[in-house]
């Protein structure tokens, strides 16, 4: 084992799928020599070559529709969105081209071996446009699976179970904590199941439940809450699709009530979708309404980022509510 | 120009030839000599005095601002800043060749084109502070400028988009029948954007009086222009498109204004669209982000300090006779204490009250957002400390 941050684990696991599989290239803007703007595809040009790892210019577009074809041909494209910000430029060639790509071909062609690698979330001073959350504009897209980590653990093994899932994988890294989430990560090759979440605490009164950055969130409020006597369970999505309803609802049915924290806007955000499917399979376990603490419906600020967060305190009164409805 | 987009206008060849790359080549305009020296062969634009002086003094003032800015982001009293080093000619003379009612749609780099049209150290503190009193309400990140009266639209992030946005404003003028143009910036990576090709071919079809400045500036982040396009530069598409287009010497003030110039009557005239590329480099880092020492040389870039435009510039107002260069040192000077002296003042101006989150998502604030900035308000009176920002202002 090894203590690594979460960029480091994502290029610990670029590197290992690329030992493993030739056919794994890696490409996006700033990608190459740079190491990208993060850093997180570091060293992989000097050790695996310029026609594997390398710029591409500047167009989102032209970055998927590329990873698109190299992917129907055969290959494993990880291709890089600088910000998430910034895939909307590439969201047709996501939503009609990537997602629909087996479907329409009766199974003939595939891009199944594409993973998509993106920064999202706030909490760095990013404002409008390096902040955004994008994750509930492609959970309404079938054909490509989501995912995010919450620590460098999971990010090696879950994205090297991306990159050698056989669908499109949209891996979406929260960047706050690319360098402020450290821990052990093995060196070795391993992987973490996709669509599955992980109860992370058990806990009696409340399922409490986010993803990526959130999952410290939710943590931090659970130590508040329990100081009033109120016993939290957490779990983490982990993969937002297909998104593991049967763990949520086996916790929802123990615990009676829900809690679900995400960055994104309330509005069609996620947890709209978590909530229904769970008011469904669990509406006579239900204690309490599923209480969500979410962005607010504004694009995200920046003088009023810490307002606008669903921050810990938020989750902690939410809770209570919850507990006192 | 000859036209050929149809097959009835296509000449016939018998022979299989392939156009090679490299067919074109478009010269580049330079006016100032590097020793900065009028060409023999060339035409001086007209220019008086008190114009060619109000260019110098934008460019060293946009220097001196982006120097304190830098090391005002070091100190973490702004959370972020992108500088222009290098490239001052290249905005602030194209800005001085155009008119006060010109849209002037910007990338993110082109400070210097602001502040020729009179914006003010606090002006643009006041952006860079995210405070109550800039125009964006403290929404957006630093450089994020935006200003109506000075016909300045207010910088989005994400690349090229202001592009085909560009072409939109430039024909909406010309149907208004007003005497004016749009001029849209962009460096030569956001070329590479889809929005790029969509907004030059819109422009032409479209006929629309917009000037495309592309600052040629070597380096998209780390990216070098070689690894983010083929062909003979960004000059070469405004020909693919069927735009007038020249390259200039981004460095050479006055080969810039000159072009910037020509462009503007062709675009108003003739009502259509003009390419510049301006051929300069960034000094600076990308952003207070980006380190350069990881992908290009310090030997790469003493070489383009040499071509200095505002050293070069100032050779040329001495050799008129129109520097003195004890007053312009003094005069740098001031400008250093006003901008130190601003930074104080400003970083102190609080930001917005929190009422101003819920505002201008729509042009009223909807029931939801209401039902929002309530509870957001009750839950900041529970924790004013964790709020301090915003609690103190509450009502």
């Amino acid at each position: 084992m090894a203590t690594m941050n979460m960029l480091q684990a994502v290029n610990s696991a670029l590197m290992t799928a690329m030992d493993q599989d030739e056919r794994v290239m890696v490409f996006g803007e700033d990608v190459g020599h740079f190491g990208g703007v993060f850093r997180a595809t570091s060293n992989l040009q000097e050790k695996f070559g310029k026609g594997r790892v390398f710029n591409t210019p500047l167009v989102e577009q032209g970055i998927i529709g590329f990873a698109n074809g190299l992917a129907a041909q055969g290959s494993v494209p990880v291709a890089e969105i600088q910000f998430g910000d910034y895939i909307f430029p590439a969201f047709d060639q996501i939503v009609n081209e990537t997602a629909k790509w087996r479907y329409r071909s009766g199974g003939q062609f595939s891009v199944g071996t594409l993973t998509i690698r993106t920064p999202y979330g706030g909490g760095i001073s990013g404002g409008l446009y390096h902040s955004q959350s994008p994750e509930a504009f492609f959970s309404h897209c079938p054909g490509i699976k989501i995912v995010t980590p919450r620590n460098p653990y999971q990010a090696k093994g879950l994205l090297l179970a991306s990159i050698r899932d056989d669908n499109p994988v949209l891996f979406m890294e929260p960047k706050r904590l690319y360098r402020a989430s450290v821990g052990e990560v093995p060196e070795e090759d391993y992987q973490l199941p996709l669509g599955k979440a992980e109860v992370v605490k058990e806990g009696s009164d409340i399922t409490l439940l986010a993803w990526g950055a959130q999952m410290e969130v939710i943590e931090k409020a659970a130590l508040m809450a329990e100081k009033d006597g109120i016993s939290c369970e957490i779990v983490d999505l982990r993969s937002i699709l297909p998104w593991d309803a049967e763990t949520v609802c086996e916790s929802v049915q123990k615990t009676g009530r829900l809690l679900i924290n995400h960055e994104a806007p309330q509005t069609s955000g996620f947890a709209a979708e978590i909530a229904t499917t769970v008011q469904e399979k669990c509406f006579l376990y239900l204690e309490s309404p599923i209480a969500r603490v979410c962005g607010l419906d504004t694009p995200y600020p920046l003088a009023h980022e810490k307002e606008y967060m669903p921050d810990e305190f938020k989750t902690y009164e939410a809770i209570k509510r919850t507990m006192n409805y | 120009m000859k036209t050929r987009n149809h097959l009835s206008n296509v000449g016939i060849a018998h022979q299989v030839e392939i156009i090679s790359n490299g067919l074109l080549d478009i010269p580049m305009l330079q006016i100032l000599s590097p020793e900065g020296q009028v060409h023999e062969a060339a035409t001086e634009p007209a220019l008086d005095k008190e114009t060619a002086l109000k260019i110098f003094h934008t460019m060293q003032y946009i220097r001196v601002l982006d120097e304190r800015m830098i090391a005002a982001q070091r100190q973490g009293r702004i959370s972020f800043y992108l500088a222009c080093t290098g490239e001052e000619a290249s905005t602030v003379a194209s800005a001085a060749a155009l008119s006060p009612d010109d849209m002037i749609m910007s990338q993110y780099r082109e400070q210097g084109a602001l502040a020729y049209r009179g914006y003010t150290t606090e002006e643009f503190m006041n952006q860079m502070f995210s405070n109550e009193k800039e125009p964006n309400k403290g929404r957006q990140m630093p450089i994020h400028y935006g200003a109506k009266e000075h016909n300045f639209m207010t910088i989005s992030s994400p690349l090229g988009t202001q592009i085909p946005q560009a072409s939109g404003y430039a024909y909406g003028q010309k149907m208004a029948g007003k005497e004016a143009i749009t001029i849209c910036y962009f460096g030569e990576g956001a070329a590479s954007e889809g929005d790029f090709h969509a907004g030059l071919n819109m422009a032409a079809v479209l006929n629309c009086p917009v000037i495309f400045f592309c600052r040629n500036n070597g380096y998209a982040i780390s990216t070098p222009a070689e690894e983010q396009f083929k062909g003979d530069g960004i000059a070469s598409r405004g020909i693919g498109y069927g735009i007038k287009t020249i390259r200039v010497d981004g460095n050479d003030f006055l080969a810039v204004y000159a072009a910037t110039q020509k462009a503007r009557e062709i675009a108003l005239s003739e009502n259509c669209p003009v390419l510049i590329e301006s051929m300069s480099y960034r000094l600076a880092a990308h952003s207070t982000s980006d380190d350069p020492t990881g992908y290009r040389s310090r030997e790469e870039e003493a070489k383009w300090r040499e071509k200095d435009p505002i050293a070069r510039m100032a050779l040329w107002l001495t050799a008129k006779g129109w520097l003195d260069e004890k007053a312009n040192e003094k005069e740098v000077e001031s400008m250093r204490q006003d901008v130190l002296q601003e930074l104080k003042r400003v970083e102190q101006v609080p930001v917005c009250k929190i009422d101003e989150i819920v505002n201008d998502v729509y042009d009223q604030v909807p029931w939801h957002l209401k039902e929002q900035l309530t509870e957001l308000k009750e839950h900041i009176s529970k924790y004013p400390e964790q709020y301090p920002k915003t609690s103190g202002r509450i009502n």
